[in-house]
């Protein structure tokens, strides 16, 4: 992952995203993605006005009715609306993942811009990062939430924490690169400060390959926050969420499968769509890595 | 792993949740909270506790659960079989998969083939292993009945029966893992046969066989075995749960037991194996680079 964002660095700006544009244009994969991906954003805002009910709504004499007119996804083992409840679920996953993208990619930033170029911090949170590395993430983030409130803050919390290494290691990749370049040196010869030359020499060529690793810690993130509300350390269950609507039907899922396939088919789609878009930034960003990856 | 264990031992201390609340009750007073508090050493202050926790871990000692009053290693030692038969078995069948798959995709650069390999590798990225598992119990237990809906059988009880057990869950859990071992397979394939000593095995007249497994992949090899190693986090990840939808008595079930009841000892206990066990992996891993490429020395 590092040595490919390495390569992954533009060159100079202005070619770089008419170049971006470009190849945008030439991954209809790429474009899908960004189209699914836009109508699930659209149906996350517009979920009370997409013919959906009070997805917390319990009509006991109506339990897990297959899909039908009535109920479009059926409905579940306390007669609440499953297509309502999938599409405020959107809201959930979405906000996960592009709250935790955002986060770990601000604080990785943040940290791996320091630790690269100041060398006695770098030894210091370079171990504690390989410690958290070296716990697989979905457990680092289950741990974190056993031990929490369930609530959509603490999950995004969690995940952030256990994403945030790599986005380290990322970054102060690349600013280990990037600071023995020439312009790099002449800035520092000409006695420019250090926070200015973190942030208008080096922070602008950490850009592009960040931008690609976000999208990826984002579907990661909506992977994780499912995981964890489907072993019940995630999401509350007064909020509807794609992985507590399937945790939920676990024990039935041999009577109402559907309970399962519905929230799972969206989870999936939104995860590729994110995939794709990510797939086709990196080979925007980066042509030589296009035919290999 | 001497930071591993401090991280996780301050994570779970630092955050708030208190089993002695739990352990006690609805019905229990301040009074009583606070005499558990106490018989637990949990109001001792935190470097006395580390300390302690981490004496007793150099003793091969995990701590007594809150709940069951049983040690963690006695209740880890009963559930480990069914977590490593799982994981080791996907480990084998994905390799056994994804490095072919991965090799054939790069022979083939922009074919179809080629193209159906990505195509899965991505789709493995996407679906996450739950919903894959379902669809697996699904298609291939309900509506086919040609295995076992959940459950685990001992090795003991006959490979046969052990196996079928394993088929679904393996499936469910190495899909992800083949997506990615075949994507980096086929990429760092595609590095080495673009070198010029792959072009002198060609032309000297090599069967484009031998030139592919004898000369190309063993060079490859690195970045594989490297993400082989990586994505163990992947396959534990996956396991716990795996392990909640068929149904199977491991570490993964007891993991998510253990969350439930907050029963701190268990749930550091379990972290530290499975950290303990991946870094060990990935440090054979390290170790696997001196056969592949002579050059490195440790």
């Amino acid at each position: 992952m590092t040595a490919i964002a390495i390569d992954a660095l533009p060159k100079s700006e202005s070619p770089t995203w008419r170049r971006f544009r470009e190849s945008f244009r030439r991954h209809p994969t790429a474009i899908a993605g960004g189209i699914v991906l836009l109508l699930m954003i659209l149906i996350a805002i517009f979920a009370p006005w997409l013919g959906s009910v009070d997805p917390q709504a319990v009509t006991p004499i109506r339990r897990l009715k297959p899909p039908s007119a009535e109920f479009w996804f059926g409905s579940d083992m306390l007669g609440r609306d499953v297509y309502s409840r999938v599409l405020y679920g959107a809201r959930v996953s979405l906000t996960v993942g592009i709250a935790v993208a955002l986060l770990s990619t601000l604080i990785g930033l943040a940290i791996g811009l320091v630790t690269g170029f100041v060398r006695w911090l770098d030894a210091i949170v370079m171990r504690i990062m390989d410690g958290l590395m070296s716990i697989p993430p979905v457990l680092l983030a289950i741990a974190l939430m056993a031990l929490t409130r369930a609530s959509v803050e603490n999950v995004i919390a969690a995940i952030t924490l256990a994403e945030v290494p790599r986005v380290v290691r990322l970054v102060r990749s690349l600013v280990l690169t990037l600071r023995d370049q020439p312009y790099v040196e002449a800035a520092v010869a000409a006695g420019t400060t250090l926070p200015r030359i973190l942030l208008r020499h080096i922070l602008p060529n950490t850009m592009a390959p960040l931008l690609v690793q976000a999208t990826y810690v984002c579907a990661s993130a909506m992977i994780t926050e499912a995981i964890l509300s489907f072993i019940g350390a995630g999401t509350p269950p007064n909020i509807p969420s794609w992985g507590n609507i399937m945790a939920e039907a676990r024990s039935l899922f041999q009577i109402a499968g559907y309970l399962i396939l519905f929230p799972g088919i969206f989870l999936s789609l939104t995860v590729l769509a994110v995939n794709l878009l990510g797939d086709g930034m990196r080979d925007a960003l980066d042509p030589r890595l296009a035919r290999r990856m | 792993m001497a930071v591993v264990a401090f991280v996780v031992f301050s994570l779970l201390y630092l955050t708030p949740g208190d089993p002695a609340a739990i352990l006690a009750g609805d019905a229990a007073t301040d009074d009583d909270i606070r005499r558990i508090r106490a018989k637990l050493g949990l109001d001792e202050p935190f470097f006395v506790r580390f300390g302690g926790w981490v004496w007793a871990l150099l003793h091969g000692d995990l701590g007594t659960s809150i709940f069951t009053n049983l040690p963690v290693t006695h209740l880890i030692g009963q559930r480990i079989e069914p977590t490593v038969a799982l994981t080791l078995c996907t480990l084998l069948i994905s390799v056994a998969i994804a490095v072919p798959l991965g090799v054939i995709a790069a022979a083939k650069v922009g074919t179809w083939v080629d193209r159906a390999v990505m195509a899965f590798s991505v789709l493995g990225f996407s679906v996450p292993v739950f919903v894959l598992a379902y669809v697996l119990i699904g298609t291939f237990s309900i509506s086919l009945d040609w295995l076992p809906v959940q459950g685990y059988r001992p090795l003991r009880e006959g490979v046969w029966q052990w196996f079928r057990h394993l088929v679904l869950p393996s499936t469910a859990l190495g899909t992800v893992y083949i997506a990615l071992i075949a994507r980096i397979t086929r990429a760092s394939m595609l590095d080495v046969l673009a070198q010029d000593y792959v072009r002198t095995a060609q032309a000297k007249g090599l069967s484009s066989r031998a030139v592919l497994l004898g000369h190309a992949l063993k060079n490859a090899a690195v970045p594989i075995v490297t993400i082989i190693g990586i994505g163990i986090a992947l396959l534990i990840g996956g396991a716990i749960v795996t392990e909640t939808v068929f149904a199977i008595p491991g570490i993964g079930r007891l993991t998510v037991d253990a969350i439930l009841r907050r029963d701190y000892p268990i749930i550091q206990g379990v972290i530290l194996l499975f950290s303990g066990a991946y870094v060990l992996v990935n440090l054979a891993v390290d170790m696997s680079y001196m056969y592949f490429d002579p050059r490195i020395r440790y």
